[in-house]
């Protein structure tokens, strides 16, 4: 059965157009890539509220930020890569540490970007955000979560990071399913072991939860798409049931999705876990199909993880060091 | 206003010296523009800190925050006697001023180069919001060997964004000596013309003229002034005047004594 597949920038351009429509305060700034990040959607309706920045992300964020003080919900983009990287210091002076209304969107996360390479593909950006005091973190698992959480932040006062791909992803979650930022949902229930996705590895996950099923093992999916804060409750509530956890994240395994669910379980559980993720490496160019495979970032890689995972909960005594 | 500025001085002392800790060099060169900022030029109201109206400030300088702190109490923002409290554990006075703690302060700065386009933000709102208020901002002149500034700068003339008005502290100082041997600054003017700024050049001690320059900007339409306000880093502390040592580094209590006896004259 074909996959249907939709971009998450363009649901989020569309979703920012219409939060311009309902509410006056909403302003976008844009870092000479709106046609990407497709905020020029928003310029098209509201030309008055859009600003160019140029090439020129630290004062872009800056401007945000004084946008804000004066009462604006503001949006700023650029592709992930920069949007973190090359202001992560002024996010932190300016838009954190004062607690002001930007709302971050990133888009051309993770390796998926393809053929612009290691330059533009942000592995890191999640860690970025993610160690940041008054930052939330979400990572859409496809378009309609994109529009969906476009809308909540919208709403939401505080700075916020929303991390989005260059390509289409597989729609899996429903149109009219509820989001709310912070709260995890169960895409699909299981027993044996529970593989906790942000971004399109949600939709990788249920594939890979597909593979094990002909094994005879019963996967969970959890989708955590807000990795800060982190839905513990959720987290516990399958893990105590499953007993073994996969993180997978488009992300390096260092500061992402996969830290925050170590760092949770290592404090309060003693699960065994294994992450899929990028390890400690920069991407390269190539098609974005094979990238995930050459970096470990496919279906596969979880079924194989969940093994790893599953086969560490029956053996548990003590520490297993094994490869 | 003299008496205010000579005011703001003992507190910029007795405060880094109570803190054993802080900026005094940057805070003495800068108390006539906080000054002339507070008692003649800003529209505000220390009552009503959130009133939409009132005109904003931007320390972009953030390390100079014993003199805005020392500007905000004696203009009524809040008590003189919290600013012994300078740098303490649990005070509304920290090293470098935070949005919301303390009342007056518009945001949070001491990562050197954000002012400007803080400022930028500001004035967009300003004019989305057909309000005529204006946006101020001080600078210390090292800080604009920070890149962010100049986009900033592009960025502002780009919008004409007539609603601020930028000083620069030109003290000619920074913590490893003279600007001009650290990186240079100079041709200053011309590197602001050349980014489409109206400038001005004045004696940043001189109150009247502080007052008259922005006066002259409030009436310059379509493009930015920059007012560069020559100053003595130090100033009216005999041995702190033009001495890099005291960029970030309070006085003993012997000097202490001599900085009081310097600041009891008329400057």
């Amino acid at each position: 059965m074909p996959v249907k597949k939709a971009s998450q920038r363009s649901f989020f351009g569309k979703a920012l157009a219409e939060l311009g429509e309902a509410d006056e305060s909403i302003v976008a700034l844009d870092a000479d890539l709106g046609s990407s990040t497709k905020t020029s959607d928003f310029a098209k309706v509201f030309p008055d509220r859009f600003f160019q920045c140029g090439i020129a992300e630290q004062n872009m964020m800056g401007t945000a930020a004084g946008l804000a003080a004066a009462g604006k919900t503001v949006f700023a983009s650029t592709f992930a890569v920069f949007a973190t990287g090359r202001c992560w210091d002024q996010i932190r002076q300016s838009i954190a540490y004062p607690q002001l209304n930007v709302k971050i969107a990133a888009t051309h996360c993770g390796i998926s970007v393809g053929g612009d390479g290691a330059s533009h593909q942000a592995l890191e950006d999640v860690a970025l955000m993610r160690a940041m005091p008054n930052m939330t973190v979400i990572c859409p698992a496809d378009a309609n979560e994109a529009y969906k959480a476009t809308i909540a932040v919208a709403s939401m006062p505080g700075p916020c990071y929303i991390r989005m791909g260059r390509a289409d992803f597989p729609l899996i979650t429903d149109e009219d399913a509820p989001f709310e930022v912070g709260k995890a949902s169960i895409l699909r229930k299981g027993k044996d072991v529970t593989l906790v996705g942000s971004g399109q590895m949600v939709s990788l996950c249920l594939e890979a939860a597909e593979m094990l099923k002909e094994e005879g093992v019963a996967a969970e999916v959890l989708n955590m798409a807000t990795v800060k804060p982190l839905d513990a409750e959720a987290l516990i509530e399958s893990v105590e049931r499953t007993r073994c956890v996969v993180t997978a994240e488009e992300h390096s395994v260092i500061g992402g999705l996969g830290s925050a669910v170590a760092e949770f379980l290592g404090e309060n559980g003693n699960q065994p876990m294994v992450r899929v993720g990028v390890r400690d490496s920069f991407g390269e160019s190539g098609d974005p199909e094979e990238l995930m495979v050459k970096y470990g970032l496919t279906k596969e890689d979880i079924v194989h993880a969940a093994r790893k995972a599953i086969a560490r909960k029956q053996k548990k005594k003590g520490f297993l060091w094994r490869k | 206003m003299k008496e205010k500025a000579r005011l703001v001085r003992r507190h910029i002392v007795e405060m880094t010296c109570a803190a054993g800790s802080g900026h005094p060099g940057g805070s003495l060169s800068s108390a006539e523009i906080l000054t002339a900022l507070y008692f003649r030029v800003l529209k505000h109201d220390p009552k009503r800190p959130d009133w939409e109206g009132r005109d904003r400030f931007v320390l972009s300088k953030g390390h100079v925050a014993p003199a805005l702190y020392a500007v905000l109490a004696e203009a009524g923002y809040f008590p003189t006697e919290e600013l012994l409290t300078l740098r303490e554990l649990g005070s509304r006075l920290q090293g470098h001023p935070s949005k919301g703690k303390l009342p007056g302060i518009e945001m949070s700065t001491g990562s050197l180069g954000q002012g400007i386009s803080v400022s930028n933000g500001m004035a967009l709102a300003a004019r989305l919001d057909s309000s005529d208020h204006r946006i101020y901002c001080l600078c210390g002149d090292g800080e604009l060997q920070s890149g962010q500034n100049w986009e900033a700068a592009m960025f502002a003339s780009h919008y004409g964004l007539d609603n601020i008005t930028v000083f620069v502290d030109r003290n000619r100082l920074q913590i490893m000596g003279d600007t001009e041997d650290v990186l240079s600054l100079e041709p200053l003017e011309e590197k602001w013309t050349g980014f489409g700024w109206n400038v001005i050049v004045i004696d940043g001690h001189d109150l009247e003229r502080i007052i008259e320059a922005c006066e002259e900007a409030r009436r310059c339409k379509g493009r930015p002034t920059v007012i560069i306000a020559n100053t003595v880093k130090g100033r009216g502390v005999s041995f702190m005047e033009n001495n890099p040592d005291f960029h970030g580094k309070c006085c003993s209590e012997e000097q202490k004594d001599l900085a009081m006896s310097d600041l009891e004259g008329c400057l």
